[in-house]
């Protein structure tokens, strides 16, 4: 640890404050964030952490955590914030920054889900359950967590065995690329 | 009166009750819905974690092809709703990018955004006083007897000021009124809008595990003898990853109304996690 060498450092704050939108800088550390957030418990840095490690320009501890992935987007932080921080957001932008810097996401299972939850939605426009779910399972070599419980939920009839597709392929083309700025 | 129609992926797999019950009601209801042609996914907690901006793309699409069939949306899933109104809000904000947006959308569609779609979600819709009363009217069976546990979770109520469902975002109370009218005693308890930890399902079980065994215990403790839901992946988790020993059934909202309606419920026995017993308990 070199928390006594540390020097703040503003470029990562203002990015993070551009690109998500939210009033970063304004947080005097009340922990209402921590203390609301359901998986804090899991996380390796806490939500109110993340906005001070924002502040103090620790960019690597934050594109390393583990906390930006396990966030649910539950905007509990959001709604209570007497700030009006939303550190969902916050970590979109971190999780789309080490995505875009090639690194390799601190939670290999959830970055892979996401992954295989959008290549599923660019092939068909919807996203496809049953072939989501066998794609991540082949990817991250886990294919006995759940099986029982995928076993009764196929016998409920709760997949569809067969993706639905969307008609109109080349609308759906233009904005996957646009959106990663291909046009 | 009809509404224009955006079921979701979901509604076309996992939670195929929800939609089958939803369209059973408006019909009972003679509201026709319109479902919109083509949809899209909205991309949901992936979209936003990895490209927020893929997200909004994706609602907009879906928000133009909307605009073509009604003025007024219906969504029953949570998800899909907070991406179209976290879209409308993004757009409300007039920024550089929300410009960027409405301009990448008519080149990859060849159709401009209007800004006149009112996106409701089910909920929303069945609470309107007309609607209520015309509920109320055709109701044939008493809700008496059922103890539900009203569980709205995150995305129908958060973050409040993009998404406004209700004014008190911490305490909603609008499934609470339907179920009242109709006869229900739904509990007051602790966690209706604690997350289930939704997407985390697959790749971290171990944590959806634990936020709902909190969910289901304080509904239990509140006296609850079933769970109501509003969102297909709540519905999924709550469902799916309860501790084996307590059994509390979970339904949909669309399906407690049809029940009290009268109208034959084959869909009860997609769930992992039998109501029946329950419902014959109180008669049903
Ligand atoms: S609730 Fe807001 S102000 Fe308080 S610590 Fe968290 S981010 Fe900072
Ligand atoms: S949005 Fe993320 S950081 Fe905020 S309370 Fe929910 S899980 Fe925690």
């Amino acid at each position: 640890m070199q928390e006594n060498k540390v020097l703040p450092q503003p470029h990562l704050l203002s990015w993070v404050q551009e690109t998500s939108g939210q009033p970063v800088s304004r947080c005097y550390q009340c922990y209402k964030c921590t203390g609301g957030c359901p998986v804090a418990s899991f996380m390796d840095i806490l939500p109110h952490q993340i906005v001070r490690c924002l502040h103090l320009g620790l960019e690597d501890e934050l594109l390393k955590s583990k906390s930006i992935w396990l966030c649910a987007s539950c905007h509990t932080c959001k709604a209570r914030c007497p700030n009006g921080i939303d550190i969902a957001s916050i970590n979109d932008v971190l999780k789309a920054k080490v995505i875009s810097r090639g690194l390799v996401p601190a939670s290999s299972t959830i970055a892979t889900f996401h992954r295989e939850f959008l290549a599923s939605v660019e092939k068909y426009g919807r996203a496809h359950e049953l072939g989501l779910v066998m794609a991540y399972k082949w990817k991250t070599r886990d294919y006995w967590k759940d099986l029982s419980l995928g076993v009764k939920m196929f016998r409920k009839g709760k997949f569809r065995l067969w993706p639905d597709r969307i008609q109109n392929k080349e609308q759906l083309r233009s904005i996957f690329k646009r959106a990663r700025g291909e046009a | 009166m009809f509404f224009g129609y955006y079921p979701g992926c979901s509604l076309h797999s996992t939670a195929a009750e929800y939609d089958a019950s939803t369209r059973a009601l408006f019909e009972a209801l003679n509201i026709p819905l319109k479902e919109i042609p083509d949809w899209n996914c909205c991309g949901a907690t992936s979209g936003h974690s990895l490209n927020t901006y893929l997200c909004h793309s994706l609602s907009l699409r879906n928000m133009v092809l909307a605009e073509g069939v009604a003025s007024h949306l219906v969504v029953p899933c949570a998800a899909c709703y907070n991406a179209l109104r976290s879209t409308q809000a993004f757009l409300k904000s007039g920024t550089k990018e929300a410009k960027k947006l409405q301009e990448d959308i008519k080149l990859s569609i060849g159709q401009e955004y209007k800004g006149m779609l009112e996106v409701h979600h089910l909920l929303e819709v069945l609470g309107t006083p007309d609607i209520l009363s015309l509920i109320k009217e055709k109701q044939k069976v008493s809700l008496a007897g059922l103890k539900p546990a009203a569980y709205y979770g995150c995305l129908l109520t958060r973050p409040p000021k993009v998404v406004n469902f209700e004014a008190d975002a911490e305490q909603p109370q609008l499934m609470d009124r339907l179920l009242k009218a109709l006869g229900a005693e739904p509990v007051s308890w602790s966690h209706k809008t604690e997350c289930c930890g939704a997407s985390l399902s697959i790749p971290a079980p171990e944590i959806v595990e634990e936020l709902v065994k909190k969910i289901v215990q304080a509904a239990v403790r509140a006296g609850a003898n079933l769970l109501v839901t509003a969102c297909p992946l709540c519905q999924t988790n709550l469902d799916s990853r309860q501790p084996e020993d307590y059994k509390l059934p979970v339904l949909y909202i669309s399906e407690i109304l049809a029940l009290a309606l009268g109208i034959s419920a084959p869909w009860l026995n997609k769930h992992l996690i039998d109501p029946s017993p329950v419902l014959k308990s109180c008669n049903f």
